[in-house]
């Protein structure tokens, strides 16, 4: 059947407001000819605007949720991931033109790799937070907290590892994110949002938009009610215009750079989108 | 606008209905004589006029008058001077960081907050509306709705927010649902003659049929309603477009055959700017240019605001804002 695949904002999967869709194809095969493989939405300016909104709606009870709640919550994600993994390989295989083999280590990868961000989810106080020492009867705490709404421009060239690699350590610690997918390889996407849909993440923590990011950057990195950008996926964009004007609100940028996404991760996604609160407390007798 | 006494009022319906004497049987045969509301039909010329396209400068105009149209409401049980007196302020100041924003029509309050809304306002033009008859159920009796009426007129109220009884409304006692208005709206005159604007709210969520918006929005304005409003807010559906619409034709018609304009206020459920420019074509389409007026036209709202000042600051910047960069709706309460 041939599909016309939909966005992901709160939950749902609405069309484009623009009502415009896109085709895509399967990577080059040995006769150079790509394969039609179907149709995704494209993704507008106002759809941006929308799942922001969305983001922001929901971004106080996932931070507000319990870290140990958010964990359990990820690590269904993973399940779920992994009960359609047979369509992840071949999605990704298509969409990459990988060899069976070479798609299912990929997808593995992806679904270790959200396990192991999920698996931080209760211990990065730990490691970002600090009892202080001060001069005085008092404990003085720093603990980590999420910045809030995090736009998020996904790695062009790799369409499940990669994605997974910036949207996982993003909501970890309590952020909702808008999602812009690789542009040519966006299926892997949208089953990462059948997934998200079906395990119990609420809607508008995660919101997957397809479709061209050179159209909705700029809106993104200008939005006032967004908290921070990864412009990961904007390496062959103008990005610093996107860091200037991402500059108006303070936003948490994070620049486009080389990056092993096949190699073990570090804990920099997650602490480039954290704030850091200190309190003070009587320390009683 | 005159202020009709109800000798006038009664004289004139009786003209109207051409009959001798006022009687129920009178109202209902001239109500039900009203042509019936084709549903589908409203429905779908509802459906048809949120589908404009208002853009640029066009959408400009419209948030600016949308916004001067707002009645800013707060009607909680939990409202204290402080929540009111930040509400006025808001409609002062609506957006501090452009001054050029108009400010909304009126603050809708309840009766006992008048004075508190008014000292904040004071001379700066915009109106206080007070909810008053008993609201939002109105089940009480006709002196207790007086006297509440005559309570917030004279703690200052320019405009007063009424309620008709449903329950005589359903049951077929419009002659009751009449008088009421008729002396509510002769409590609404201040001792030095003037008289604050009546508007008749009809909680159109409970009417359940468009027939009944009909024929309560006929009645209120025979009555001598200044404003037929859709409902309280406290029901849900509240203000949908096509109950406006078939309100909208009331006063068109009624304008018509008497040559008297009265104005159209929806409220409850209006929260986007997108929703409120379509209200604002539903206007211009049915009832005229003439209505495209805060004397006219209101919207009864909280937060609708909120999204109108976003959309402003949007084209005025040129990027999206958030809620951070506007006033905060619910104020400290002290």
């Amino acid at each position: 059947m041939r599909k016309t695949y939909k966005l992901f904002i709160g939950g749902a999967f609405p069309r484009s407001e623009s009502g415009r869709s896109y085709e895509v194809y399967a990577a080059a095969g040995r006769s150079g000819k790509r394969a039609f493989l179907a149709n995704a939405a494209k993704a507008s300016r106002k759809d941006a605007r929308n799942a922001v909104v969305a983001a922001r709606k929901a971004v106080g009870g996932w931070a507000g949720a319990t870290a140990y709640n958010r964990g359990q919550v990820l690590y269904r994600v993973a399940e779920v991931m992994e009960s359609r993994r047979d369509q992840l390989v071949a999605e990704v295989r298509t969409a990459e033109g990988l060899s069976p083999a070479r798609a299912g280590a990929v997808v593995d990868a992806a679904i270790d790799r959200w396990v192991w961000y999920a698996g931080w989810s209760d211990k990065i106080a730990q490691i970002t937070g600090n009892l202080n020492p001060v001069a005085g009867p008092y404990f003085n705490i720093s603990a980590p907290e999420p910045t809030g709404v995090v736009a998020v421009l996904a790695p062009q060239d790799s369409s499940l590892l990669g994605l997974v690699s910036v949207v996982a350590p993003v909501i970890v610690t309590g952020n909702a994110c808008v999602v812009v997918s690789s542009e040519s390889m966006p299926l892997p996407a949208i089953t990462l949002a059948e997934c998200l849909a079906t395990s119990d993440v609420p809607g508008g923590v995660v919101n997957i938009l397809t479709g061209d990011a050179a159209e909705m950057a700029p809106w993104l990195a200008s939005h006032l009610d967004v908290n921070g950008i990864d412009l990961t996926g904007a390496a062959d964009l103008d990005w610093a215009a996107f860091e200037a004007a991402a500059a108006d609100n303070l936003k948490r940028v994070r620049r486009p750079g080389p990056e092993d996404l096949a190699a073990a991760p570090e804990l920099t996604r997650m602490t480039a989108w954290l704030e850091t609160k200190t309190v003070w407390h009587p320390k009683g007798r | 606008m005159s202020t009709s006494t109800t000798t006038d009022s009664a004289a004139r319906a009786r003209d109207l209905l051409g009959v001798s004497g006022l009687t129920n049987r009178a109202l209902a045969a001239w109500l039900h004589g009203l042509p019936g509301v084709d549903q589908v039909g409203c429905e779908a010329r509802a459906a048809g006029l949120k589908t404009r396209s208002i853009k640029t400068d066009s959408k400009r105009w419209a948030i600016d008058l949308a916004i001067s149209m707002i009645d800013l409401t707060t009607l909680e049980g939990a409202d204290t001077p402080g929540k009111v007196r930040g509400l006025a302020t808001r409609a002062l100041v609506p957006d501090p960081s452009d001054p050029s924003t108009p400010s909304p029509a009126a603050v809708c309050v309840y009766g006992d907050m008048v004075a508190v809304a008014k000292e904040t306002l004071g001379e700066s033009g915009i109106g206080v509306a007070a909810v008053a008859t008993a609201f939002p159920s109105g089940r009480a009796s006709l002196e207790v709705k007086l006297a509440d009426t005559r309570e917030a007129v004279a703690a200052g109220a320019d405009e007063i927010d009424m309620v008709i009884d449903r329950g005589a409304f359903l049951a077929g006692d419009y002659l009751t649902v009449y008088d009421q208005i008729v002396a509510v709206k002769d409590a609404c005159t201040r001792a030095d003659g003037s008289a604050a604007r009546l508007k008749v709210i009809m909680e159109t969520g409970e009417l359940v049929t468009y027939d009944n918006v009909r024929r309560a929005s006929w009645l209120s304005m025979l009555a001598g309603g200044d404003f037929i409003k859709t409902s309280t807010g406290k029901i849900s559906p509240a203000a949908t477009l096509p109950v406006t619409v078939v309100m909208l034709e009331a006063v068109r018609d009624w304008h018509a055959l008497i040559g008297e304009m009265v104005g159209v206020k929806p409220a409850g459920g209006i929260r986007t700017s997108k929703d409120a420019i379509s209200f604002l074509v539903a206007v211009h389409e049915i009832a005229g240019e003439d209505w495209l007026d805060n004397t006219w036209f209101r919207f009864g709202a909280s937060s609708l605001l909120n999204d109108l000042i976003l959309q402003r600051q949007r084209m005025s910047l040129g990027v999206y804002s958030g809620a951070d960069y506007i006033a905060d709706d619910a104020p400290s309460a002290y």
